[in-house]
C-alpha cells in the first residue's frame, strides 16, 4: 500500500453487474481469481457461512477463518430467464438455483454448458469459479 | 382495551403511464379516503407515506405529500417494506393510536413505476433481493418466484395449468373492479396458444399470464382510535388482528421453496391475536404477484395443507361463490401492483366486503376478512385480519 490511501474496491469485478465495491470480505475475489470458491467459518463458535461473511451474528465476533466449498450439493430449485434486468441482457438465456451443501446452501448460476434436459431437481452439482466474457468473476454450478 | 379501526379507505385507478406526478396521484387515494370517512383533513394528527425507492426522483415523499395534502405541521414520515409497505404502514399506525400518541392516522401509499422502463423496473425489483450476492447474478422477482413454482411443482405436483386458473379467475373479478388495469377476461386456452402473449416465457416456469404488471397508483388508509371511530362512522371496521415477519433475503438463508415462511409466521399471528382460525375468514385479499405466489398464500395461511392450494383453485374454492373467496377485486394480476399502493388497495378491498359496499365483487354477508401482504420474495410479510361491528 502507499502512503496515499486507496480504496479496495475488489468486490466491483464479482458478477456481470456489482453493486458493491467495498466489503471486508474483498478476498473472496481474490480466491474466485484463483480458481477458488470460498466461504467463512466463524473461528469462535465455529458457524459457517455462505455467502461470506465478516461478522457473526451468533458471537457478535469477527473473527473469520476461509474454508473452501467444496464436494457436491444438492439442486434445490431454480429457473431460466427469457427476460433480463437492464445490463444482464447479454447473458440471455441464464439460470439461476439454490445448490444445498447440508451446512450451508448456495444461490448462483447453473453452468450455460449444461443442456436444459440434462437439469433435475435434486442433482447433484458442484460450484466452481467462473470468467465471465465482460472479464468479471462469478461461480457458477456444474456437472459432478 | 380500547380498539383500533379504519374508517376511510381510497385508492387512485391503478393505471399505466399516470399523466401527473407523485403528489397529484397521492391525491387520488387520500381524497377518496378523506371523503369516505367523511372527516376534515385537519383531523388527521400524523401521516406515514409508504412506497418503494427509487421509481421516480423523489427523495423523502413524506414532506411532499404533507404540504401538497395539507398535512403540516403534523408529524409525518416515510416507511418502506417493499411490496408489503402499507400493510406495514397500517402496523404503524395501529401503534401510533393503540399508545395513545395520536386518535387519528393516514396511511398513503403510492408508486409511480412509469417514470422507467420495464427492464430497468426488474433491475430495481432484482435490487429489492441481496444487491451484494444476488443481483450480481442477473436476478429479478419473476425469476425467484419461479423459483418457488418450480420446487411446489416438483413437491406437490402442482401444474401449469393450475397457476393459469389462478390467472382465469384473477380475470373474471378483474372485468368488475373499476380501479383494476386489466379488465379483460382471459381464456385458459391463451396459456397454451403459443401466439398469445400471455404464453409468452418469463423465467421458467413461469410465463406472461402467470405474472401481474407494473402500474401507476395510490391508496389511503385512515386508521382511527375507537372513540374517534364512533364519532366519525356507522360502519367502523376493527383491526382484530396484525402479524409480520421477515426472513432471510439471500435464498441461499431459506429452508423452504414451497412456501414462505413469512406469511405462516404472520398468519399465526395475526389468528392467534384475532383469537381465530383460518376457518373463520370469510373473504380475503392475498398477495398473488404471481399466479403461484396465490396457491402458496392459501396453503401459507391454512386455507388448505400443503400441497393442496391447487385443489381450492381447481374446485372454484376461491371464487365469490367458494368456501373462501380469495382476491374478488381481480388482486394484484388484474389490478397491476403499484408496489407502494398495493396494501392499501388490498385493505380497501377487505374493508368495502366487510360494509357491504364492494358492488359487484360483494361476497354474501362477512363478517370476518383477511389481507395477506409480502414484500419482496417472502422477505417481508404481514397478515392482517378485519372485523366488522
Amino acid at each position: 500500500m502507499s502512503k496515499k490511501k486507496e480504496i479496495d474496491d475488489r468486490f466491483k469485478r464479482f458478477g456481470t453487474v456489482s453493486y458493491t465495491s467495498v466489503t471486508k470480505v474483498n478476498d473472496f475475489i481474490d480466491q474466485l481469481d484463483q480458481g477458488k470458491v470460498m466461504g467463512t467459518r466463524c473461528v469462535d463458535c465455529g458457524l459457517v457461512f455462505f455467502p461470506p461473511r465478516a461478522d457473526c451474528y451468533k458471537c457478535l465476533a469477527s473473527n473469520m477463518e476461509w474454508f473452501a466449498i467444496e464436494g457436491t450439493g444438492k439442486l434445490v430449485t431454480y429457473s431460466k430467464l427469457k427476460f433480463a434486468p437492464i445490463g444482464f441482457e447479454d447473458d440471455l438465456p441464464y439460470s439461476i438455483a439454490v445448490v444445498d451443501y447440508g451446512d450451508y446452501k448456495i444461490f448462483g448460476r447453473i453452468a450455460s454448458d449444461i443442456p436444459d434436459e440434462e437439469i433435475q431437481m435434486g442433482m447433484a452439482l458442484k460450484t466452481a469459479a467462473n470468467k465471465l466474457p465482460n472479464g468479471q468473476l462469478n461461480y457458477v454450478f456444474t456437472k459432478a | 382495551m380500547s380498539k383500533v379501526a379504519i374508517v376511510g379507505v381510497g385508492q387512485s385507478a391503478f393505471v399505466r403511464g399516470y399523466p401527473g406526478s407523485i403528489r397529484e396521484l397521492a391525491f387520488e387515494g387520500f381524497k377518496e379516503a378523506v371523503g369516505d370517512a367523511q372527516i376534515s383533513v385537519s383531523d388527521i394528527g400524523a401521516s406515514i407515506v409508504c412506497s418503494a425507492p427509487e421509481y421516480d426522483k423523489q427523495r423523502s415523499p413524506s414532506g411532499v405529500f404533507a404540504e401538497y395534502l395539507g398535512l403540516t405541521p403534523q408529524p409525518t414520515f416515510y416507511l418502506e417494506s417493499l411490496c408489503s409497505s402499507t400493510s406495514m404502514g397500517l402496523r404503524m399506525a395501529y401503534s401510533l393510536v393503540k399508545s395513545g400518541l395520536h386518535d387519528v392516522v393516514a396511511v398513503l401509499g403510492f408508486q409511480k413505476m412509469s417514470e422507467i422502463s420495464s427492464a430497468e423496473s426488474q433491475e430495481r425489483m432484482g435490487r429489492g433481493a441481496d444487491i451484494q450476492w444476488e443481483s450480481p447474478f442477473g436476478t429479478m422477482m419473476p425469476a425467484y418466484y419461479a423459483m418457488f413454482a418450480q420446487a411446489h411443482m416438483e413437491k406437490y405436483g402442482t401444474t401449469l395449468e393450475d397457476m393459469a386458473l389462478v390467472r382465469v379467475k384473477s380475470a373474471t373479478y378483474g372485468q368488475v373492479n373499476e380501479k383494476a388495469l386489466f379488465r379483460k377476461p382471459v381464456a385458459l386456452e391463451s396459456f397454451s396458444d403459443p401466439e398469445h402473449f400471455m404464453s409468452g416465457a418469463v423465467s421458467s416456469p413461469l410465463r406472461v399470464g402467470d405474472c401481474c404488471a407494473n402500474a401507476d397508483g395510490s391508496s389511503c388508509l385512515i386508521v382511527a382510535s375507537e372513540e374517534k371511530a364512533r364519532s366519525f362512522s356507522q360502519t367502523p371496521i376493527w383491526i382484530l388482528g396484525l402479524g409480520a415477519a421477515s426472513a432471510s433475503v439471500n435464498m441461499s438463508g431459506r429452508d423452504l421453496f414451497t412456501g414462505l415462511a413469512v406469511a405462516r409466521q404472520a398468519g399465526e399471528q395475526a389468528y392467534k391475536m384475532a383469537g381465530i382460525q383460518p376457518k373463520d375468514v370469510d373473504v380475503a385479499e392475498v398477495h398473488d404477484c404471481f399466479t403461484i405466489s396465490e396457491i402458496l398464500a392459501y396453503e401459507d395461511l391454512g386455507f388448505a395443507s400443503p400441497g393442496e392450494g391447487k385443489d381450492l383453485i381447481k374446485g372454484k374454492e376461491t371464487y365469490k361463490e367458494g368456501s373462501i373467496p380469495v382476491n374478488v377485486d381481480g388482486g394484484l394480476l388484474s389490478k397491476g401492483h403499484p408496489i407502494g399502493a398495493t396494501g392499501g388497495s388490498q385493505i380497501r378491498t377487505i374493508v368495502l366486503e366487510l360494509r357491504g359496499e364492494a358492488g359487484e365483487m360483494q361476497v354474501k354477508d362477512p363478517e370476518i376478512g383477511l389481507v395477506h401482504n409480502i414484500g419482496g420474495v417472502g422477505l417481508y410479510g404481514t397478515v392482517t385480519i378485519l372485523g366488522r361491528d
